[in-house]
């Protein structure tokens, strides 16, 4: 039953005390809301995919296949990357930092259409809620990749339901993505030029670009799957003359730019945070945006480097080996702009930053060896090994999770009120730092070594790299806890943030920290560059949590 | 690039029921409705993309058989389809002139026609589907296809190859009637409205909006026709 | 009938009757020529033509029974552009691994 607050006297109205009861957050069209429901939602499915990781790692600590049977493990691997991808890394940025930050940062009262960014929302807890149903059903065993034919006519675990979950979670994804676009087209502030947005903003528009034209073909993929499994439809059949293959193209096509869903709005947080402790300007503005928009666009001409042991014929394996080179160069870009930016910087090493810094350092590693996989030689060796495994977890765990951190440290104070304790934080990026690579370091040498991916048994001369994996997993996990607690704690016990407790530019760091409901009193008239560190003075004290 | 502010701010604005709170006035909010729809129509292109591509790559391999499948589905139905769904864009287009020019039961009148030629569309299918059912043309349901290669003589069609057609041909024109169906109800919902005085000069965006979404399914069937049901039939 | 502006929206364009019914007999006529030349022995011309056609229709469905051709919006036709530039990226490169398989 939703109440009305009642404010007492000298407590400022806010976001979160305008109104108060469940329903009040159950059917609310605020984006800083919305994007609360999702932060909760999103963290669930983070221990569920965690978890899974967790049996994996156990049952790789020996040699043996012990812990489970070979069918378990299937999906253990199976649900862990499908959790992990699409109910934690693909909406976590951006319905999370994007969705409270965006309408903020271009000088907007909420998103181009607030009732459809909730109706993404459901439209994720219902495919969630079907996820579970799956996962207690008993699972799904054919990888997050879904191939055919073992997914139309071998398995008889839940393909369908977990394809159908998949399917909404797209449309999820889709909703958010056109929420944005039509948002930063057509929502801008007077004076909010192109020119002048925050790289935040760019990088989740080209994100948003990824998420409108590439999901609905993973959407018919899939879809495919689901009619082909259900109604005998033929068409990847081999024994009718269809194509496995063709599955592969179509659920590529979608799943290569997807990873750039899953790296673009980290790199937009890295581009915040890295300004506001170098207090500078980003080094390239105009550079940093095309490049965000390069990658989006490039990313869509390379999936088919996920196929080149499986039977395409040589000549496209060549255009696209090609390909995949040329789409490093933009990332590329954006690591020498970065560190451009910090050459001559004053540099502060609060939490964020040291996320930021471990972003680029992993990130760069990550992206080279994607480098060595897009070479036809080194892939043929290296394919289906642990060297990929280390490679894509790099980027996207190396990367994207350690921006994601970063973005909740930073922004922390405008969507809570509240500071979190700096000592802790600084531990907790040390922890993760260390215990991501010792997890994943020693997977790049056992790949390299032949220890094949998606095996649960492995020769005993890989015993000790996977021990040292697993060992690393346990720090990354207390990495990972520890924010979980002290913010939390912090809603309680942590000082009281000023509306810019860290000095940033931006419109987002003029609002009240946490924001009043519509964010701006008067709608602001811009008339300023973005990073306008030389304008903006120093914090004379960053406040820290007692 | 361009620099553009995207709001002017109108003090009238606010007279209008149907503008909400987050826009500044309704030319913004309009600008975004429509811009919101065309993205959709974008995601659909992509959609339906997808089984273009997979029909792309089995035409191309089995070109003989595929011609030989499409010849067993008859002409007329579908040419008479095609005209059907092109008279339900032009009351679609007489429907948004009619909320343009604030005429209520032109509106409606419009609407309804629309709606009843997409029910129309949708029984002549349904017909169709039947015919295919009977000649066992079904995939996964007792698929039986015993034609022979057109052009070639004394040469059958490959039968997996032309299930594998109309493995094709029902998905794409089942997704495409799907697509349909939900535009019959979105009008429904519509005439409805319409009647209820809901639409005016000032305010017609959902018709106009819906109206894209019409003429967006009526172009994949203007691609369908062909592609189904004229392979090869000179031969 | 005269293009006079709605009360509301000085620039939006009003389809007259006229325009409306003449896109739909040229539309009308195109789908019986499509039927008609497809009878016609043109070897692989026949698809380029149907889908020539088919896409006559197409462009004339968005130009002027979706307003494209009258709306002052420049994000519109990009909108639509950058779909099927993508959608051709699908088709192509799929095509030039489909396409060349020699052992097919």
């Amino acid at each position: 039953m939703a109440t009305e607050a009642v404010v007492e006297q000298g407590e400022r109205e806010t976001y979160l005390n305008a109104v108060y009861g469940l329903k009040s957050w159950l059917l609310t069209t605020d984006h800083k809301r919305i994007a609360l429901l999702y932060l909760i939602s999103i963290t669930f499915f983070f221990f569920i995919g965690g978890f899974f990781a967790l049996l994996i790692r156990l049952e790789l600590l020996t040699p043996g296949g012990d812990l489970v049977t070979a069918d378990t493990y299937n999906k253990l691997f199976t649900m862990h990357g499908q959790i992990m991808v699409f109910f934690f890394l693909i909406p976590s940025i951006p319905a999370v930092l994007g969705n409270f930050l965006i309408p903020m940062m271009i000088g907007a009262k909420d998103l181009a259409f607030p009732r459809i960014n909730l109706l993404s929302w459901y439209l994720y807890v219902a495919a969630g809620l079907l996820m579970m149903y799956t996962i207690l059903a008993g699972g799904v065993d054919t990888g997050w990749t879904f191939y055919t034919p073992l997914s139309t006519e071998f398995l008889t675990t839940n393909v369908a339901t977990s394809a159908i979950s998949i399917f909404i979670a797209g449309f999820s994804s889709i909703f958010t993505g056109l929420n944005f676009i039509v948002t930063i087209h057509r929502m801008r502030a007077p004076g909010m030029t192109w020119n002048r947005l925050p790289l935040f903003v760019w990088a989740h528009y080209a994100t948003s670009l990824i998420q409108i034209l590439g999901t609905p073909v993973l959407a018919i993929s899939l879809t495919l799957v689901a009619l082909e499994r259900l109604l005998h439809l033929g068409i990847f059949n081999p024994a009718l003359g269809g194509d496995p293959l063709l599955f592969q193209h179509l659920f590529w096509f979608y799943s290569h730019p997807a990873v750039y869903i899953m790296i673009l709005p980290g790199m937009g947080v890295v581009s915040e945070v890295v300004c506001c402790f170098s207090r500078k300007r980003i080094f390239g503005y105009k550079a940093m945006a095309l490049a965000l928009l390069g990658i989006a666009v490039v990313g869509f001409l390379v999936w088919a480097h996920h196929m080149f042991v499986a039977g395409i014929s040589l000549y496209a394996a060549l255009i696209f080996s090609l390909l995949s080179y040329f789409v490093a160069v933009p990332s590329a870009i954006k690591v020498f702009n970065w560190t451009a930016t910090m050459y001559k910087g004053s540099i502060r090493y609060d939490t964020p930053m040291l996320y930021a810094f471990g972003f680029i350092g992993l990130f760069t590693i990550g992206g080279l060896t994607g480098l060595f996989l897009a070479s036809l030689g080194i892939d043929v060796h290296v394919t289906d090994t642990y060297f990929v495994v280390a490679h894509f977890h790099y980027i996207m765990v190396g990367g994207m999770v350690m921006a994601y951190l970063g973005g909740m440290h930073f922004y922390w104070p405008k969507i809570s009120g509240r500071m979190y304790p700096e000592a802790w934080g600084k531990l907790a990026a040390l922890l993760v730092f260390v215990g991501f690579n010792l997890t994943f370091f020693p997977q790049f040498i056992l790949g390299y070594m032949g220890m094949p991916r998606r095996y649960h048994a492995y020769p005993p001369e890989f015993q000790i790299l996977n021990v040292l994996s697993t060992a690393g997993a346990s720090i990354l996990a207390i990495g990972y806890l520890l924010p979980m607690v002290y913010f939390l704690w912090s809603m309680r016990y942590g000082k009281p943030a000023p509306a810019n407790p860290w000095g940033a530019a931006g419109l987002e760091w003029q609002t009240p920290s946490p924001p009043p409901t519509f964010n701006f009193d008067e709608q602001p008239v811009v008339t300023w560059d973005a990073y306008n560190y030389d304008e903006i003075p120093e914090p004379e004290e960053v406040p820290v949590a007692h | 690039m361009h620099t553009s502010p995207a709001v002017v701010v109108d003090e009238h604005a606010h007279d209008n029921p149907a503008l909400l709170h987050h826009f500044s006035d309704e030319r913004q909010q309009k600008n975004a409705a429509s811009l919101g729809m065309w993205i959709f129509l974008a995601t659909e292109v992509m959609f339906f993309g997808g089984m273009f591509c997979a029909y792309l790559v089995y035409r191309h391999w089995y070109f003989g058989d595929f011609s030989a499948a499409s010849q067993t589905i008859a002409i007329l139905p579908g040419a008479i389809n095609t005209a059907i769904l092109i008279c339900s864009s032009l009351t679609v287009v007489l429907a948004v002139r009619a909320a343009q020019l604030n005429r209520r039961s032109q509106l409606v009148f419009w609407l309804l026609s629309t709606i009843v030629l997409g029910l129309v569309f949708l029984g002549i299918k349904g017909y169709e589907y039947h015919d295919k059912f009977v000649e066992h043309h079904v995939p996964g349901l007792n698929f039986s296809f015993v034609e022979a290669l057109p052009g070639h003589v004394g040469a059958m069609a490959n039968p997996h190859h032309a299930e594998i057609f109309f493995s094709l041909y029902f998905a794409l024109t089942g997704m495409h009637a799907l697509h349909m169906i939900i535009g019959v109800g979105l009008f429904s919902f519509l005439a409805f409205e319409a009647w209820r005085g809901r639409y005016t000069s000032n305010y017609y965006t959902p018709v106009e909006n819906s109206g894209l979404y019409w003429h967006f399914v009526d172009i994949i069937w203007i691609y369908l026709f062909p592609l189904i049901y004229l392979i090869d039939r000179h031969k | 009938m005269a293009n006079h502006a709605t009360t509301q929206h000085p620039t939006e364009h009003i389809s007259t009757v006229g325009s409306s019914v003449t896109i739909w007999l040229i539309l009308l006529m195109c789908t019986g020529l499509t039927a008609w030349v497809a009878f016609i022995d043109l070897g692989p011309l026949n698809t380029v033509v149907a889908l020539g056609i088919a896409t006559f229709k197409a462009t004339l469905v968005v130009l002027f029974f979706m307003h494209v051709k009258y709306t002052n919006e420049k994000l519109t036709p990009l909108v639509i552009v950058s779909a099927l530039f993508f959608l051709g990226l699908l088709l192509s490169l799929s095509m030039a691994d489909f396409a060349t398989r020699l052992w097919h």
